[in-house]
């Protein structure tokens, strides 16, 4: 870990009680939601991560409990330094603040996180789907969501299939 | 050589209506300029120099529903797509007809999940399937030859 990071996480864990994780010289530091958005202010404002390279959601459901982690990859221009966020979510369907108002591009980022997962930012000011249909019901890539599978046609059940396969018409 | 000297100086051909409607639309029939996906690519290389679709009449490809006769649906149509999709083909003048291109149009292809249509012709009445991942050009030419073939049989009693 090299210095910068090591001062970035000792001032998270001071004043936010971030837990620092590391996997193969990657350092990743868990924020509790609450922190989140004061954290992001803090790492952009005064140690250079000017830009939030991406955010994801990974869901542990059923094996772990919270389910979900929300992750923030921040990225350093001018000390070409990587660093990521992971907040821990209670619940089936959290909510959290937003922080488009210290990284305007998260808007999309977030909005991809609710089509898919269902997490709601607080302080979003277009919280929409952004890849699914706006009438779609339900968050596609959780895993608790239906896989929805088709049965496939093939020659011994082909005709059984197109009977209820629906087609369009002129 | 050919029918004028059997004809001599005439210069009458007689033929039904429906047969001469019919090849007229089958020589001009212009696609509509769209793709969705990996498939398109092998589109645009059937109208391009080495497979010339223009030798069929097609070398305009619409960039306007409003001017087209064939949608050739090149690629997989997600979810979100099939509105869309069937908007285009509704603004299309009759006579229209669809192509689906490759296994993703016809069928969902390897896609069997909850964003991708499995089959465009639960949006939109496909007359010629195309087979194949992506189908070659000569594939989409024989698509397109197929659906001219029918189109030459169409009946007049079935234009209305």
């Amino acid at each position: 870990m090299n210095e910068h990071i090591q001062a970035v996480s000792e001032a998270l864990q001071e004043q936010f009680a971030a837990q620092v994780m590391e996997f193969r010289g990657q350092t990743s530091l868990l924020v509790p939601p609450e922190h989140i958005l004061a954290a992001c202010r803090i790492l952009r404002d005064e140690f250079d991560f000017d830009m939030l390279r991406g955010q994801t959601v990974v869901d542990y459901w059923p094996q772990q409990e919270p389910r979900f982690h929300l992750i923030y990859l921040l990225y350093s221009l001018p000390r070409h330094m990587r660093l990521s966020l992971r907040s821990p979510l209670n619940g089936n369907y959290p909510t959290i603040a937003s922080v488009e108002s210290v990284y305007p591009n998260a808007n999309w980022h977030e909005r991809e996180v609710f089509d898919m997962f269902g997490i709601r930012f607080e302080g979003h000011t277009d919280l929409r789907r952004i890849l699914m249909p706006f009438d779609w019901v339900g968050h596609p890539l959780r895993k608790d969501y239906p896989l929805g599978y088709e049965e496939v046609q093939f020659s011994f059940n082909y005709d059984e299939i197109d009977r209820r396969k629906p087609y369009a018409r002129e | 050589m050919g029918v004028e000297q059997k004809l001599g100086n005439m210069g009458v051909v007689t033929l039904k209506l429906e047969q001469v409607v019919n090849w007229t639309r089958t020589n001009s029939m212009w696609p509509m300029l769209f793709g969705l996906a990996c498939c398109a690519i092998e589109m645009m290389s059937a109208q391009a120099a080495h497979f010339d679709m223009s030798r069929f009449g097609m070398e305009l490809m619409r960039a306007s529903p409003r001017q087209s006769d064939l949608m050739i649906v090149a690629g997989r149509v997600s979810r979100k797509m099939a509105p869309v999709l069937r908007r285009l083909y509704d603004q299309m003048p009759d006579p229209k007809w669809v192509i689906s291109m490759g296994d993703c149009a016809s069928c969902g292809g390897v896609f069997n999940n909850y964003a991708i249509v499995p089959g465009v012709d639960e949006v939109v009445p496909v007359d010629v399937y195309v087979a194949g991942c992506p189908p070659r050009p000569e594939a989409l030419i024989h698509g397109i030859m197929t659906l001219h073939e029918k189109v030459r049989g169409e009946k007049i009693k079935d234009w209305a």
